[in-house]
This record gives C-alpha cells, sequence and structure tokens, in this order.
C-alpha cells in the first residue's frame, strides 16, 4: 500500500487539490485505490496491516462521494483552507436569492398541485442552468482567484439549488407513478 | 420520524400564513434560509405606533418542524414589543414543540428570522427619525 491515511481526499487519487478534476480520473483512480486497500488482499496480513488496509477502503470510499459532485468537492476543498461554510448554522443569506427561493418553491408548489409534468421539467432545466452558472463560478473562485470567502458563499447557494432539484425530481417521480 | 401533536396541530392549521406590504414603514421583513436542509422562511410583523406588535404573518417552505417552528412564533409576536420579541429563544420553541435534536435548526431559524424582522424595522424606524 502506497496510500496513507494521512494524506486528503485528493492525494489519496493522485488528483491535484483544486475544484476542476477530471472525472474519468477521478473514476479511474477509485477504482485502482479500491482493488489495492480491499480487505480481501489483507486477509493474511499482520493486524496493522488489515486495519490500515480497512480504514483505506473507508476513507478512499467517502474521498470519493465527497469528490465526486461539485458541491461537496467545493465545501471539502474550502474546509482544507480552514474555511467552514456553516450550511446548517448561519441562516444569513442574501435576500434577493432567498427571494428567489421563495419563487422558485412557488411555482414547485404550484405546477405540483396542477400535475404539470412540464412545468415541472422546465423548473428542472432552470434549476440544471442555475447550477451549472454557479459550479463555473467556484471553479474562478477557487482555482483562479482563490476567493474562498467568495466560494463559500457560493456553496451556500449552491446546497439550496441541489435541495430545490432533489425536491423536483422527487415531485416528476411521484407524479409519474400516480 | 414522528412529529409531536404540537408540530402536527401548527402544520396541519397554519397560523398567519401571509404577507404584509413590506413597503409599509410599520412592518419589519425578515428572510432566512439554512443551506443545510434547503429550508426558506420569511416573517413579517407589524407594529401599532406604540410600537406594540400587531400583526404578524409566515411564509415558510421546509419540512414540518419548520412550518410549525415559523407559525408558533407568529402566535408568540402578538402582543409584544420589538424588545421582548427579540428576546425569543429558540430553545423556548424546541421545547414548546418538543422537536428532536436533529430538528433544532429548524427553531433557529424562526429566532434568526425574528431577529431580521426585528432589524428591519428598527432600520425603517431610524431612517425616518434621521428623515
Amino acid at each position: 500500500m502506497t496510500q496513507s491515511i494521512t494524506q486528503n481526499h485528493f492525494e489519496l487519487f493522485d488528483l491535484p487539490v483544486q475544484f476542476s478534476i477530471d472525472l474519468d480520473q477521478l473514476n479511474q483512480q477509485f477504482r485502482k485505490v479500491q482493488s489495492e486497500v480491499h480487505p480481501d488482499r489483507f486477509a493474511a496480513a499482520s493486524g496493522a496491516e488489515r486495519l490500515k488496509s480497512m480504514q483505506l477502503a473507508t476513507q478512499a470510499n467517502e474521498a470519493y462521494q465527497t469528490l465526486k459532485k461539485p458541491t461537496s468537492r467545493a465545501r471539502y476543498l474550502l474546509q482544507l483552507h480552514g474555511i467552514d461554510t456553516q450550511e446548517d448554522s448561519n441562516t444569513a443569506m442574501p435576500g434577493d436569492f432567498l427571494m428567489l427561493q421563495m419563487e422558485w418553491r412557488e411555482a414547485m408548489e404550484e405546477a405540483s398541485d396542477a400535475h404539470d409534468i412540464d412545468a415541472l421539467e422546465r423548473l428542472l432545466t432552470e434549476m440544471r442552468k442555475a447550477a451549472r452558472q454557479f459550479q463555473q463560478d467556484l471553479q474562478q473562485q477557487l482555482d483562479e482567484n482563490r476567493a474562498f470567502e467568495q466560494a463559500s458563499g457560493t456553496v451556500r447557494k449552491l446546497s439550496f439549488i441541489d435541495k430545490v432539484q432533489a425536491d423536483i425530481e422527487q415531485t416528476i417521480s411521484k407524479l409519474e407513478d400516480a | 420520524m414522528a412529529y409531536s401533536d404540537k408540530v402536527l396541530d401548527h402544520y396541519e392549521n397554519p397560523r398567519n400564513v401571509g404577507t404584509l406590504d413590506k413597503n409599509d414603514p410599520h412592518v419589519g421583513t425578515g428572510m432566512v434560509g439554512a443551506p443545510a436542509c434547503g429550508d426558506v422562511m420569511k416573517l413579517q410583523i407589524k407594529v401599532n405606533d406604540s410600537g406594540i406588535i400587531e400583526d404578524a404573518k409566515f411564509k415558510t417552505y421546509g419540512c414540518g418542524s419548520a412550518i410549525a417552528s415559523s407559525s408558533l412564533v407568529t402566535e408568540w409576536l402578538k402582543g409584544k414589543s420589538l424588545d421582548e420579541a427579540a428576546q425569543i429563544k429558540n430553545s423556548a420553541i424546541a421545547e414548546e414543540l418538543a422537536l428532536p435534536p436533529v430538528k433544532i435548526h429548524c427553531s433557529v431559524l424562526a429566532e434568526d428570522a425574528i431577529k431580521a424582522a426585528v432589524a428591519d424595522l428598527q432600520a425603517k424606524q431610524s431612517d425616518k427619525e434621521v428623515a
């Protein structure tokens, strides 16, 4: 095992410590590390080696889940820079952004009540567009400008978009099943 | 997860849902959101000339506990002064609704919404005094 449990998630997969990563490379590296540290390969090894392989296998899973999605990848990167996005403790958000959240939630409720799947799909497209825009902002803020406080605000916004998107998808599948 | 009877009551029959005119100088608006769960809460208070809250309205998108927390505080706010309103603590909301630990952040959202509404109103009123 060349991996060590003191490596951060990016280092574990030989990826540059930045927001823009190659997802194919992430997938390949994950499979590689997974097979190298698989506990089955250490069945006959010493207790310490077995423990290390188990810890690495767990970290590899966690690292993969974290890095795969842009929002959690950015959140983790900020943590490495000592910044907590305070998504469960800080409730202050820009007023216009919250206003927009209200409008989206209202539009979603109306479309859901009217069983209007087309309207929900349109809303979903709008969410994906908004998410892409914020992800582009993150790339600039994190990788180019190193504007970490600003990036923290963007992660907080993306968190809302992710939730609305998941809720719309859930509503659509519920309506389709009905 | 099971909701307490009080949460269910406020969730099924929310009190004071609605909107007040945010441009009215007697109305304070507080908007807050919790990124972790995506909840958004708008709380508005209206004071009379003696500075007592005579009306409160809310609009919340979120889980049952977030809706119940905002519904409950609109009831509590009526008849209070701004200072008294700002004293309302999330722990009192959580206790009244018997919120489980994972839903405490909903009561925090309600407390922060009150503080934001009071601050908005105070800012409006100090502007008026200056003018």
